[in-house]
């Protein structure tokens, strides 16, 4: 138990990056503003992106870039989580721009961008339907 | 180095914090823009500049601007300069 | 022969109207719309909104409470940060770094790996790309033949090419910033760039340029079919040089072009190509994203 606090303390920055998860999930979840929720998500993917560049990284080591010819891989650090996550940035954007179209869509439809009223006029508009 | 790299993360904590609480969109996003600038620096520290550019191009360019974008189509900018132009004019006719 | 008529046979025979689809109903204007109220039943149904959220509220949050618990139980027992002896440092990595400059002949080892030993990854990713940008056409489309002026939400349009100190500016940081997104892309396997970050780059300075000079000449200057072209050219040029690896039983990595001297810029094999394509598809992309936001169509 001790040592898993001291390993806590070594690994910091992975901390920092569940709290950045858990700080976009509360706002994901918690906020009741569309546009708050789209901003939520992309900090979480952040957090993700952050926990998997740490894993990567060695310490007193190189970026990626081959130097001086030098080829031995104990220069350099982890080139693939760096790969992973470069592909995760621009998917990233990809999905926050299909959600924001889906917000102005929603928000040209409904006039609001608050769940609750949102969530009050789809129920009666589908009692509507029904009758 | 550490110093600099905890006040960085310490950066990006307040930044996240300070987007989940403002109330306006609008300052929520700048906020969020500032967050990625951050998020690049710390890229460098992590020895990733492939990732650095990425992040200052997409992260704090191209997704600002399609936040900046579907704010000004839900009219959520400048509503009240733009309610008092509408005013200044309205009295301009009568 | 008179089968049932699926949806999919009438599309196969092309009867399916896909306008009235894309076509914009049109919507009251904020000033117009009604404001809402709860026609029946307004109290009881607030009041069950408000229980269930109080509900709602503290499931999230012991889920929230749960979820980092576990997440720092596992950090916890993660390897040291930074620690060189950490099972992902496997022989992996090190196949990468060791060899990939001699395989591939790039010298940036992120490019080798994410445009030749997992090219797969990027095509696939490109993809991801051009089929946001098809959704973002159908939910942002404007309904053709339709006026600008009649588009609804459109604020007050904003010129700048007016103002001096804007339109000097710009036309000396435009080019600037174009060829500075070019570099990045050519130079995707010397220097850190590459497609995705010199895409985005060549897209801010296209971006500009509307924002400037407005996006009607923006549209005239840049046609809707040269973006589709490129992007479509980009991503079948990117499918078809890689498909030889099927041909080679996936072993792709002795490649028929010759990787060339590393560090001059054509060398490095298919890499270049490659870039540049996942550079013009990732520019296109940013691009079309803005214009659908700001104008509703390319």
């Amino acid at each position: 138990m001790n040592g898993m606090f001291q390993n806590l303390l070594h690994n910091y920055e992975e901390c920092v990056s569940v709290i950045l998860f858990c700080i976009g999930f509360c706002m994901l979840l918690f906020d009741r503003n569309l546009l708050k929720k789209v901003l939520g998500l992309d900090i979480m993917d952040t957090g993700v992106f952050l926990l998997l560049a740490d894993r990567g990284y060695i310490a007193g080591r190189m970026a990626n870039i081959i130097t001086d010819g030098i080829t031995d891989a104990s220069y350099y650090i982890n080139p693939i989580p760096a790969g992973l996550v470069l592909t995760g940035i621009v998917v990233s954007v990809s999905v926050s721009a299909v959600m924001l179209s889906l917000t102005v869509r929603i928000y040209r439809e409904y006039h609001t961008l608050d769940m609750d009223a949102l969530y009050l006029m789809m129920s009666e508009k589908r009692k509507g339907g029904r009758v | 180095m550490t110093i600099f790299r905890i006040l960085l993360l310490t950066g990006l904590l307040v930044c996240a914090i300070a987007t989940a609480c403002t109330k306006k969109p609008m300052q929520a996003v700048i906020i969020y823009m500032a967050y990625s600038v951050i998020m690049s620096v710390v890229w460098i520290l992590l020895e990733s500049p492939d990732l650095a550019i990425t992040e200052a191009a997409v992260g704090a360019g191209v997704t600002s601007i399609l936040f900046f974008l579907t704010l000004r189509q839900l009219n959520l900018i400048d509503r009240d300069q733009k309610k008092k132009k509408d005013e200044e004019q309205e009295g301009e006719h009568e | 022969m008179n089968k049932k008529d699926t949806f999919l046979r009438r599309w196969l025979r092309g009867e399916v109207e896909f306008s009235a689809l894309l076509a914009e109903p049109v919507y009251p204007t904020p000033e117009e719309a009604v404001p809402y109220e709860p026609k029946e039943n307004k109290h009881v149904a607030i009041r069950t909104l408000r229980r269930s959220r109080t509900g709602y509220r503290a499931a999230v949050t012991v889920l929230c409470i749960v979820f980092a618990l576990f997440m720092l139980l596992v950090i916890g027992n993660l390897p040291q940060y930074g620690a060189a002896d950490a099972p992902t440092v496997n022989e992996v990595p090190q196949r990468y770094v060791e060899q990939g400059m001699e395989e591939t002949g790039a010298v940036n080892s992120v490019a080798g790996m994410i445009l030749d030993y997992r090219a797969f990854d990027t095509l696939g990713e490109s993809f991801v790309l051009f089929t946001a940008t098809c959704a973002v056409t159908l939910l942002m489309c404007a309904a053709p033949g339709k006026k600008k002026e009649e588009h609804v939400f459109e604020a007050e349009v904003v010129r700048y090419d007016n103002d001096p100190i804007v339109r000097t500016v710009c036309k000396l940081v435009i080019p600037i910033i174009l060829m500075f997104g070019i570099y990045v892309v050519l130079n995707g396997h010397i220097s850190p760039g590459g497609g995705f970050s010199g895409g985005a780059i060549m897209a801010s300075a296209l971006i500009i340029y509307a924002i400037v000079w407005g996006e009607d000449k923006a549209s005239r200057t840049i046609p809707k079919k040269a973006i589709s072209l490129i992007t479509l050219c980009a991503l079948a040029f990117y499918a078809c040089s890689k498909t030889y690896s099927f041909f080679t039983g996936a072993n792709h990595i002795h490649s028929i072009i010759s990787p060339g001297t590393p560090g001059r810029i054509f060398s490095a094999g298919l890499i270049l190509p490659l870039n540049v394509a996942v550079g013009f598809v990732v520019c296109c992309t940013m691009y079309s994203f803005y214009m659908y936001f700001r104008r509703g169509e390319l």
